[in-house]
């Protein structure tokens, strides 16, 4: 499509100079060297600014050449693009969408999972939204706790117990501002050991039973209630359970690769969500690969298959094209990894906390994935890792994550940690004339020919914040029936109704995250977003 | 740090004043800002309004560069020398440089003038709507426009029109053609009739001699230095010669009249009187071409206005009452200033529809409307202005029947 109007406008540039060319080769007279000077000047002005372009083609088309691509499966699709045809594999309903763009960074873990020595890990209650500041906890500074042993609950709603993701000594309970508790840190054992959990027949035991099961053990935490991204409460009930089994975003670690050797407990925890809603447990697949995706098409699952750019990925937007959530009809999402902690509550009769976690970008000396524990020390997991300066931590991917110190923690319910350059410096005409690459969904600039070539991104804003002026950029990021730019303005104009209607309660702020990169007016959308559902949370 | 850097945060004044918001939007300019994400998303987009608005003032030079040209070729075929369009290139360059360049300055010493203005007044840095503003308002003037009334119209434009909505982005009427209707309802002799699209004579009358200055003379004597010829002072207007515009030719004798006097190459590529830089419709299309092809532009307000403007056309071609009616379909697209219009105006997000189908809807309302003032109204030669500035107030009103058709649907399957 891009290569179609590129070509068109080449084609029209000859046409167009052609006949001037032919007049002016006829005209003569007394002012020639004038004119004959203008030209020359008009001429250099041109081939310097087609050199100034084709450098920066070259370039890239260099890096092209030296990066392998042979193992993206995506390679040859190119027809695909154009049609609407379900590949073979697909056993459930298939949608593709449109919309949305993949940012392809440096720095994609290799596909291998090493131990990692976690010194300290911590429970963290600001990673749960909309819990009370200051939870109640229940142990103390030196008491040692087992694997699934409660830490604290939120005062509202005491029945739901967040619970250790391994055993070991409370070392410290630290707080922020307003003295909230920010962190419980947890000196984590040589020898893990569990707190028993009792053994319970998914077959024969109510849901009521289940549910306090749950609550008790600590499982309850790993569920998210859609709208708002919160625990769900404890008496409600979710109209569907859905799973996504890919991620989209900017160096996202494979899922099906985390989850090898771990099926057993996958479908055990299906079971288990099967008995918790009235409708149906659903599967979110990739659907945009030649092959299937490894591992997850064999399930026992509603299974629903989505082929398009990020955030294809994200639970939300699959949520809106299989049964959209409002105030009244929820759903309850999880990660795949919560799918398997939920499993082994059944296989191993145990709370298990492990984690595996992708260590990626272009700040990562050695971008891998490594098994360790929820909520873990990010200095013992980046240890040998940041070899250079001004770097930023991220616990999550680029667009949703959140910005860390090395002596902080993973946030609880993270599968990746990013680390990319800072990018604090001033550059000579960087907004017209950029001399490094920079992701943008922008066609102005000659990366966009270059899909697949993964570049470099720093933190840099590119520009500063105005107000809303472009139109229909957020449309083109968001594959969903809303309208993010009104949307937006309802929720700062507090307008309740308007809100409602435009389908706040379908969207997370991972789902925004796209369309705030790619603002041209730099505006905080996920802030937004995220004030317009505290707002509609508090409203009821 | 390089050594430019270093020198230049070493001139920064105290913030604050007048001289700091300067300061800062010229340092911006020069410099992309160090600024780091916090909160929200880590990395962001290379885009940025500058970019942007860049972007467009790019994709019109060549229009710049042809209605320069143009101006001066008009001014030579009316007083009958060079008429052959490349001969006296550099007479005609010259020439109409003379004239843009003092419309460009004026207009941008005025409109960035009231914008640092309430920048500092705000406190906020200097934002970059008027770069496309201000570099669209040569192009929709007559060359012969005096300054001053340049001067109220750009004014009133940024001032009424956008500072006291709120700035950049705030808006509802486009600004070029609030600076252009401005002129064309206070002073309309300036902006209408056959005698202002041609430059630098008296009156377009045969005989009335053409008007040259110290400009003309100073150039004169740069081109004796080259030993080329020079504007020559004695000439005068050519017999049989009008200056009347293809569309006022059309309304009185339709199609006819118009090709009597014009060729409809000559229309295509632009040599005929006009707004500075709306004749040359190539050159406008390689401008949109360029918008479309980058994604700054929505090719749905586009595709809506040509169907709209098609569609109208084809009806009024039916009915058929007047000649002007006659005129085919496919003229009228070339005649005017359609594509300059279509491409350049009523795509300025601000102020169009901001949903899809709006988009649509908004494009395809404008060609319809803008079709027929042009054809039916008689006190209006051209009606793309009027049509874009009509729909731009009801922009709003499209975009909320689309967001509640949307909110009803959610609401009903709720």
């Amino acid at each position: 499509m891009h290569n179609f109007s590129l070509r068109g406008l080449l084609l029209f540039f000859l046409f167009a100079t052609a006949p001037t060319i032919s007049i002016m080769a006829q005209s003569s007279g007394s002012g020639k060297t004038v004119t004959v000077g203008l030209f020359i000047l008009l001429a250099l002005v041109f081939i310097s600014a087609v050199m100034l372009v084709s450098d920066n083609l070259l370039g890239l088309q260099a890096r092209k050449y030296g990066v392998d691509n042979l193992e993206d499966d995506k390679q040859g699709s190119f027809l695909s693009m154009f049609s609407d045809k379900a590949p073979d594999y697909v056993n459930g309903s298939y949608t593709r969408l449109k919309e949305g763009f993949d940012i392809k960074l440096k720095g994609e873990a290799r596909k291998e999972i090493r131990d990692v020595a976690v010194s300290t890990v911590a429970l963290q209650p600001t990673n749960f939204v909309g819990m009370s500041p200051i939870p109640k906890v229940v142990v103390e500074e030196g008491a040692e706790v087992l694997a699934g042993d409660p830490i604290f609950f939120d005062k509202k709603r005491p029945e739901i117990q967040y619970v250790s993701p391994v055993s070991g000594e409370i070392v410290s309970i630290n707080r922020g501002l307003k003295r909230a508790i920010t962190e419980v840190v947890i000196l984590v054992d040589g020898e893990q050991r569990y707190r028993e959990v009792p053994a319970i027949d998914l077959a024969t035991i109510s849901r009521e039973d289940l549910v306090t099961f749950l609550l008790e053990i600590g499982g309850w935490t790993l569920l998210r209630q859609r709208p708002y991204d919160i625990v769900p409460a404890v008496d409600s009930t979710p109209a569907n359970i859905f799973i996504s089994t890919f991620d989209t975003a900017p160096l996202a670690p494979d899922q099906g690769f985390i989850l090898q050797g771990q099926e057993e407990a996958f479908q055990k925890g299906i079971d288990l969500l099967a008995r918790l809603t009235e409708g149906e447990v659903h599967l979110g697949l990739d659907g945009s690969g030649e092959v299937a995706p490894a591992g997850f098409s064999e399930f026992s699952a509603t299974k629903h298959y989505f082929a398009g750019p990020h955030p294809a990925g994200n639970v939300g937007v699959q949520l809106h094209h299989v049964a959209p959530v409002n105030n009244v009809a929820t759903a309850w999402v999880l990660g795949v990894q919560d799918v398997i902690t939920l499993g082994k509550l059944l296989t191993e009769q145990r709370y298990d906390g492990q984690r595996i976690i992708a260590l990626t970008g272009d700040g990562m000396a050695d971008p891998h994935y490594v098994r360790t524990y929820q909520g873990a020390k990010l200095s013992d997991l980046l240890k040998d890792q940041m070899t250079q300066e001004g770097l930023r931590i991220i616990s999550g991917d680029v667009l949703a994550g959140e910005q860390k110190q090395a002596d902080q923690f993973l946030n609880f319910s993270a599968d990746q940690v990013t680390v990319i350059s800072e990018g604090n410096e001033h550059e000579l005409f960087g907004w017209l004339l950029p001399f490094k690459a920079r992701p943008s969904i922008s066609r102005s600039f000659p990366n966009f020919l270059f899909p697949d070539v993964p570049i470099s991104a720093t933190t840099n804003t590119h520009g500063e914040e105005r107000a809303f002026v472009v139109t229909g950029q957020y449309e083109s990021m968001l594959p969903m029936d809303v309208f993010p730019q009104h949307l937006m303005k309802a929720i700062l104009a507090n307008d309740f109704e308007r809100m409602e209607g435009l389908g706040i309660y379908e969207l997370s702020e991972e789902d925004v995250a796209l369309a705030e990169f790619a603002c041209t007016s730099k505006q905080p959308l996920q802030h937004i977003l995220r004030e317009g559902l505290n707002f509609m949370r508090e409203q009821g | 740090m390089s050594k430019l850097l270093e020198f230049v945060k070493k001139i920064e004044p105290k913030k604050g004043t007048l001289a700091h918001t300067l300061y800062d939007g010229f340092f911006t300019f020069l410099y992309s800002p160090d600024e780091v994400t916090h909160g929200g998303t880590h990395i962001k987009d290379g885009m940025d309004l500058k970019r942007t608005m860049v972007i467009v003032v790019i994709a019109m030079q060549l229009c710049y560069l042809f209605g320069t040209y143009n101006i001066g070729h008009q001014h030579f075929v009316a007083i009958g020398e060079h008429t052959s369009f490349l001969e006296g290139f550099y007479l005609k360059l010259f020439y109409g440089l003379g004239k843009l360049l003092p419309i460009f300055i004026v207009t941008h010493v005025v409109g960035l003038g009231i914008e640092f203005f309430y920048a500092w007044k705000k406190g906020h840095s200097i934002e970059e709507g008027f770069l496309v503003s201000g570099a669209l308002i040569p192009l929709i003037m007559p060359p012969d426009i005096p300054l001053w009334i340049l001067v109220l119209a750009v004014a009133f434009a940024v001032w009424i029109g956008k500072e006291a909505f709120g700035g950049t982005g705030m808006n509802i009427w486009n600004i070029a053609l609030l600076a252009r209707v401005f002129v064309f309802f206070a002073y309309p002799t300036t902006i209408s009739g056959d005698e202002v699209w041609v430059s630098g004579l008296e009156s377009t009358a045969v005989g009335s001699v053409a008007e040259y200055g110290l400009y003309h003379d100073a150039c004169n004597w740069l081109f004796g230095l080259f030993g080329a010829d020079g504007f020559n002072a004695a000439s005068s207007v050519v017999d049989g010669y009008t200056g009347a515009t293809p569309l006022s030719l059309a309304f009185q004798g339709g199609w006819e009249a118009v090709t009597q006097v014009y060729s409809e190459s000559q229309m295509w590529w632009g040599g005929i009187p006009g707004s500075i830089g709306e004749t040359s419709k190539p050159l406008i299309i390689i401008g949109g071409i360029i918008l479309i092809a980058v994604g700054i532009a929505s090719w749905r307000i586009m595709a809506g206005m040509l169907l709209g403007a098609v569609l109208c056309g084809m009806l009024l071609n039916a009915w058929g009452a007047t000649p002007f009616m006659e005129v085919s379909w496919v003229n009228h697209l070339y005649m005017g200033s359609f594509f300059f219009a279509m491409v350049f105006m009523a795509t300025d997000p601000v102020t169009a529809a901001s949903t899809n189908v709006g988009k649509w809807i908004y494009g395809f309302m404008i060609g319809m409307v803008g079709l027929i003032v042009r054809i039916l109204n008689p006190a209006y030669p051209e009606g793309w202005m009027l049509a874009i500035l009509f729909m731009n107030t009801f922009a709003p009103l499209v975009d909320h029947y689309v967001l509640e058709a949307n909110m009803k649907k959610r609401l009903k399957s709720a």
